[in-house]
């Protein structure tokens, strides 16, 4: 746990070293506004509620997640750094934890800075404050789970654009996979339960479940076994690109 | 238990490639180790292994009693790494590196403090603290990973060659650190610089293909030589003739090589029959037949014709 911490500190400075922090900070919360206001027609609605604001999370991430995970192997094995981070003495998993876990506070800074906006509401309204509660959480349970994706994938390629083009690819099928899009490529051929679990994979139907204002088990224990299996495997894929 | 490293028939192959094939060699405390071999020969791969970084195909590893594959982390923890490149994280300074590394190291409050003032000390710098790694020239790059190795002050030590991008002044720093620092640890450092050799190694090893060819003492490697022991004379071009029929001649020596002629002066090499001392001989022949000689010294042997013989035949396969 402490070399954990040791490398997510690392991890986190790392993200501020860089002016990709501070593009991504600004992106996500011009982005987030901006669909707030506009696509989801936040004062038109006239209701004291930010369902407006989260719905637009899934598609925001889609993009912005894959862009904070890519680098974090990708540019370990492009460097060579990644001989150094293994020849210290900590574990293949506490190293894939501690850069995911910094990715994810990372995402929680930029997803907390978005606090204005429930200011507003409470000013303008009377807005049922668990509800929100209840989807800050979603989002930042459905970030990890497309982080962890995008940690898993970025350890294939020493290539960060690379990275970035197929955990955006992988997101948008996860994301998407409880629609018609996805399922369509099944239906036909595949059994029923297949189909069933193609669906139940869903991020944005587990998402639209918490942003109703529950917080359902099922979808939390969704979004924590996917960032637990991402990350396993993305320990197993570290092991073995080692050698190449 | 003297043995610090211990290799036991190591061996790494990647896909049908073989890196390293059966190498097996154990360095003491107190001894510096080279590992030469020409580039691809798996010194690297050797040295990854060691060092818990890949994991061996066959064979083991120990450090300190540690098996690699069964306490990988207690055998990183006793070992400092300078990776092949010296890579390091760009984006930080060279301080919070070598914070970070000692907080992973274990070292804590005064202790930390009290090594990292060391190792900034020991390696010149000074005065790039608080610059960002990527903004660092290779020599300064080299030196902060060679700090970051022996940060934790560890028992053994392997440098991915240690001297590579340094320019002579800082060659020869590193070079009498390591000598320093081997008095009391094991090292293992990998070269293709022969001279570093006899500068630093206690004992060198030879690595062909993956495969050990040579495994001794940087002496042991000279009398492998030919010209081990053979007595280099130079005399005026026109006298060589007469020279080289005359040392020909002697009991114990069996041949006589001409080197090029130089502003009329020509070196002949004086060849003794296996690795005899013969400069007494050839002093009184030369005396005897009043031969002017220009300058007349004994060869120990060289290091690079050695290295050539035992692993030349990989190279001309490869050219032809």
């Amino acid at each position: 746990m402490r070399n954990v911490w040791i490398i997510t500190k690392r991890e986190l400075a790392a993200y501020f070293s860089t002016p990709l922090a501070y593009v991504f900070i600004v992106t996500f919360l011009a982005g987030a506004g901006a669909v707030t206001f506009f696509m989801g027609d936040f004062f038109g609605r006239r209701q004291a509620d930010l369902q407006s604001f989260f719905s637009f999370h899934p598609w925001l991430f889609l993009v912005l997640i894959p862009a904070v995970g890519m680098r974090l192997w990708a540019e370990e094995r492009k460097t060579g750094t990644i001989e150094l981070l293994m020849t210290l003495p900590v574990t293949t998993g506490e190293a894939v934890v501690g850069k995911f876990l910094a990715a994810w506070l990372f995402t929680g800074i930029a997803l907390g800075l978005t606090f204005p906006i429930w200011i507003s509401v409470n000013y303008l309204g009377d807005p049922d404050n668990g509800v929100i509660f209840a989807s800050y959480v979603g989002s930042m349970l459905m970030a990890g789970a497309l982080l962890a994706l995008a940690s898993c994938l970025s350890a294939l390629t020493r290539n960060q654009v690379i990275a970035f083009v197929i955990g955006s690819a992988a997101s948008f099928l996860f994301l998407m996979s409880g629609l018609d899009l996805v399922l369509g490529m099944f239906r036909g051929w595949a059994p029923a339960y297949v189909l069933d679990m193609v669906a139940s994979l869903s991020f944005l139907t587990h998402f639209q479940t918490i942003a109703d204002g529950v917080l359902p088990l099922p979808a939390i224990v969704f979004f924590l076994s996917m960032m637990a299996v991402c990350l396993f495997v993305n320990a197993q894929i570290v092991e073995l690109k080692k050698a190449s | 238990m003297s043995d610090l490293i211990e290799v036991e028939s190591l061996s790494k192959r990647f896909g049908s490639i073989v890196a390293v094939d059966d190498v097996t060699f154990s360095v003491p405390r107190g001894v510096v180790m080279g590992f030469l071999g020409p580039n691809g020969a798996g010194k690297s791969t050797t040295m990854r292994v060691i060092t818990g970084y890949l994991p061996p195909t066959a064979g083991t590893a120990r450090v300190l009693g540690h098996d690699i594959q069964k306490e990988p982390v207690e055998v990183k923890k006793r070992i400092g790494f300078l990776p092949e490149g010296a890579p390091l994280y760009g984006d930080m300074t060279v301080m919070s590196l070598l914070e970070f590394i000692a907080e992973i190291r274990q070292l804590h409050g005064a202790k930390a403090k009290q090594r990292i003032m060391y190792s900034i000390e020991r390696m010149g710098l000074q005065q790039v603290l608080y610059q960002r790694i990527e903004t660092l020239s290779k020599g300064f790059k080299r030196r902060v990973g060679f700090a970051q190795a022996i940060l934790h002050d560890p028992d053994v030590l392997i440098l991915d060659e240690p001297t590579d991008g340094l320019d002579p002044n800082q060659k020869h720093h590193v070079r009498e650190l390591i000598r320093e620092l081997g008095k009391t640890k094991a090292i293992i450092i990998s070269t293709h610089i022969l001279e570093e050799v006899d500068a630093v190694c206690d004992r060198a090893v030879i690595i062909d293909r993956g495969r050990v060819v040579s495994n001794g003492t940087p002496t042991e490697l000279h009398a492998r030589s030919r010209l081990h022991n053979s007595v280099v004379i130079r005399v005026r071009a026109d006298a060589a003739p007469k020279a080289v029929k005359l040392l020909r001649g002697l009991s114990n020596v069996i041949g006589v090589e001409t080197g090029t002629i130089h502003d009329g002066r020509v070196s002949l090499s004086v060849v003794p029959r296996e690795g005899k001392f013969i400069a007494d001989e050839v002093g009184m022949a030369i005396r005897q037949n009043s031969i002017e000689v220009d300058e007349i010294h004994t060869e120990v042997g060289k290091l690079d014709e050695v290295f050539r013989q035992l692993t030349v035949g990989h190279e001309q396969a490869v050219l032809r």
